[in-house]
């Protein structure tokens, strides 16, 4: 049984822990808040820098050739440190659609660029509030050309090339495709939008006839996009982990320093068992992330069962962690100036960022029912 | 990042699976979770010691004591191998447990080499089967609040008192308790441990019928039950420390949940028309069963982590104190929803007639109990909370008040 990362793994882990430590406090979180940037800059060149961003791209396309379980463990630093950075944008989406979708010349056009942090990347699926499914895609491509509004696009203000799901013609799930387009030429227009976490940047993004090419084949967008989403989910809870982990340690130490009734509130039962159940939680959903990460790495059959997993208990444990730090804070945790914000902001924003868990929760009885014939 | 064996643990696993298959007779994969046997307990009882003295002879009933107690002086992961694969066999269980896991090995820490001489052995083998007399009515999750007295008399000491929750009473041979020597200390400090034989005089065993209809458990009445001084384990006032030894291994005896869950759900909702269609395309219902298969596999791999720290001979991580915390409520709820999929006939506890020979209205009632033993939910709570995430203990207030000036339910 072998069922934990590597020694060198842990190492890398190790290191982007130290980074983030060093440059990425919530006081660093703070000035993307009240700016208006998309996100840190220094953080992501820093974080590009070390080689964070190309650790999964081969190296043939400019990475560090490494694999899942290393993009993994750094996903864990950047969540636990609720990092200002479009990283889950540019690698987890643009590199990995790109990755398994893309012919060898779209690899080769996008993916060193990626892999250097030189241009950030996203991927571009809903138009608007409702869950992008292949009937709520109006965006359409033909031709060559690419006309629609994609909305909330993240990082689509700094993104130079985005992957859009967009209608093609068919029917059903056939009715989508994935495509690639560089955002920096004419007819692309953007504009930055406010969401509920101001630490990572959305846009909305207007395409009049430009030109995009097609990712995979036509009619199997909605396809390649569920493969992409699952592995994203499965980046995503480690994020979600150490985003829990967190929130768990602010409000434990925050429930150590507060006195009430003569007493530390972390004294109470009312607050020791809410803070187990953060960490109940909080362990099922790094048991269900290790297990993602495993299929993932091994490419295994059962990948979107393994992912949906590890995405509604990781989504579940940042809910709950996040909402009852502010919680045990009492009135400062509700204040601007104080930082149970970040994990509360953030841990809605992740959890509706692949879509929300009552999706996976269908989707992962859909995959029971294809594996259990009981 | 893999669930592979290391070469030894795949040799290891190869020599068990090997014995079993010479010795024990497979599972019915069909039968796999019905499992009650239409026998009597007390046939049931012979059938399990047959067991148990083939088990200890090929040294698999104590993989990790030592040799000299009749152990193979292996390590915990080979144990978790064994348990793996002897879940494959149908063979009886739940009668040496608790007097293996918990009684034995307060014995090995606390009794004399002699006394271990002889009574190791008879129980590895399952010559003799050992219950644990700890909580009282009085005395649940603060067990050291007992009241059962013991009073020196000469070379014996006088037990009077009651016992309850103890579970196989009624067919064990030994038993180790732990009683009050001197209420007017606080009182961790007055307790005093014996290990007795059951069939003293004095010792009355009544069975408590359970709401699930079981008997499992007894109430245990001691009537000036003479023990010798030479049956008492640790000194006169140390109950405490040698009752420690015995908790330590509770959580490691009582062991996972077991019982009807997601698969079985699955199933049910599948053959079950509610009134917009099957079950399964209900949305409630889908979301249910997304919850309770994320959190069985959580807890699956959890422990696979606990298990890799075993098998690189690590000591494991706290992540394993929070099996019972989850496996309680969630075998609770999914009996108790299982049954509202069954509208108004969910109220029927019918062999023939409710679903899997009733085994959802069965769990809900028997769960019930699973999470008050062996540590309520909120006890473990309070240990997650102190020992895992080093907050504050309780306040005690009675931490340094005589035993005999406490506040209680008896004399308020």
């Amino acid at each position: 049984m072998n069922f934990d990362f590597s020694d060198d793994q842990k190492m890398l882990k190790d290191q982007a822990r130290k980074f983030l430590e060093d440059k990425c406090s919530y006081g660093d979180v703070r000035t993307v808040l009240e700016s208006d940037a998309s996100h840190h800059d220094d953080i992501w060149q820093g974080l590009c820098d070390l080689g964070f961003t190309g650790a999964a791209i081969p190296e043939e396309y400019g990475g560090l050739g490494l694999g899942a379980l290393e993009l993994c463990v750094i996903a864990e630093e950047l969540g636990r440190s609720a990092a200002p950075v479009p990283f889950s944008s540019s690698i987890y989406m643009a590199a990995e659609a790109i990755k398994i979708g893309g012919s060898e010349s779209l690899k080769q056009a996008w993916l060193p660029k990626l892999a250097s942090g030189e241009i950030i990347g996203t991927l571009a699926a809903a138009e608007g509030p409702a869950a992008p499914t292949p009937r709520n895609t109006k965006t359409s491509f033909a031709n060559g050309k690419l006309t629609g509004r994609k909305l909330p696009v993240p990082d689509g203000e700094t993104a130079s090339v985005a992957i859009v799901l967009a209608n093609t013609g068919g029917t059903g799930e056939q009715a989508v495709s994935l495509v690639v387009v560089d955002l920096t030429q004419d007819g692309v227009t953007r504009s930055s939008v406010e969401t509920i976490d101001p630490t990572r940047g959305h846009a909305e993004i207007s395409f009049d006839n430009v030109d995009a090419s097609l990712l995979g084949v036509t009619g199997e967008g909605w396809a390649l996009m569920k493969r992409v989403e699952a592995g994203a989910a499965v980046l995503v809870a480690f994020e979600q982990v150490g985003g829990t982990e967190a929130a768990l340690h602010m409000a434990k130490d925050y429930s150590l320093d507060r006195y009430a009734f003569g007493r530390q509130i972390g004294s109470y039962q009312a607050i020791k068992h809410k803070l187990a159940d953060m960490y109940v939680k909080l362990e099922l959903a790094r048991s269900n992330a290790y297990y993602g990460a495993m299929v993932l790495a091994q490419e295994g059959a059962d990948l979107e069962l393994a992912a949906a997993s590890a995405r509604i208990s990781a989504t579940e444990a940042y809910r709950f962690a996040a909402q009852e730090c502010i919680q045990v804070h009492g009135g400062i945790g509700f204040t601007w100036e104080a930082n149970p914000q970040f994990h509360y902001r953030r841990s809605k924003l992740l959890a509706l960022s692949l879509g929300s868990a009552s999706r996976w929760k269908n989707r992962l009885v859909s995959e029971l029912e294809k594996s259990n014939v009981a | 990042m893999d669930f592979n064996d290391t070469p030894e643990e795949a040799k290891f696993r190869s020599e068990v699976r090997e014995w079993l298959a010479a010795n024990a007779r497979p599972r019915d994969p069909n039968n796999a979770k019905a499992g009650v046997s239409t026998k009597s307990e007390a046939e049931r009882l012979v059938r399990a010691k047959e067991w148990q003295a083939k088990k200890a002879d090929a040294g698999y009933a104590a993989i990790t004591w030592p040799t000299e107690y009749g152990g193979l002086g292996g390590t915990s992961i080979q144990s978790v191998i064994y348990s793996q694969e002897e879940a494959n066999y149908d063979v009886p269980r739940g009668f040496f447990e608790i007097g293996l896991g918990m009684c034995i090995p307060t014995m090995m820490k606390w009794a004399t080499p002699e006394q271990n001489e002889r009574y190791v052995k008879p129980a590895l083998f399952g010559e003799e089967v050992w219950c644990q007399l700890f909580s009282e009515p009085a005395a649940g999750s603060d067990v050291a609040g007992l009241r059962t007295k013991c009073e020196r008399d000469g070379d014996d000491w006088i037990i009077n008192g009651q016992k309850v929750w103890t579970s196989g009473a009624h067919f064990c041979d030994y038993g180790i308790i732990v009683t009050r020597s001197d209420p007017t200390v606080p009182k961790h400090k007055g307790l005093t441990f014996f290990f007795l034989d059951m069939k003293t005089p004095g010792i009355e065993i009544r069975p408590i019928k359970q709401i699930s209809g079981g008997a499992g458990f007894n109430e245990v009445f001691f009537n000036d039950v003479r023990v010798p001084d030479s049956q008492r384990l640790g000194d006169v006032g140390e109950g405490w420390k040698v009752s420690l030894t015995t908790l330590m291994n509770e959580r490691l005896a009582i062991g996972g949940g077991s019982g009807v869950d997601y698969e079985e759900l699955l199933k049910l909702a599948r053959e079950t028309e509610l009134e917009e269609g099957p079950a399964i395309k209900d949305a409630n219902v889908r979301e249910k069963l997304a919850d309770w298969y994320v959190q069985s596999q959580g807890l699956k791999y959890t422990k696979f982590r606990t298990l890799t720290a075993l098998s690189k001979g690590q000591v494991p991580g706290a992540e394993s104190s929070i099996g019972k915390i989850v496996s309680g409520p969630k075998m609770q709820d999914l009996g108790s929803f299982a049954m509202d999929i069954q509208g108004q006939g969910g109220i029927l506890q019918d062999t023939d007639e409710s679903p899997m020979g009733a085994a959802f209205q069965n769990q809900w009632l028997g769960a019930a109990g699973y999470r008050i033993a062996g540590g309520t939910d909120e006890i473990l709570r309070n240990i997650v909370s102190e020992q895992v995430l080093g907050l504050p203990q309780d306040i005690r207030v009675d931490k340094n008040v005589p035993f005999n000036e406490l506040a209680s339910s008896a004399k308020k």
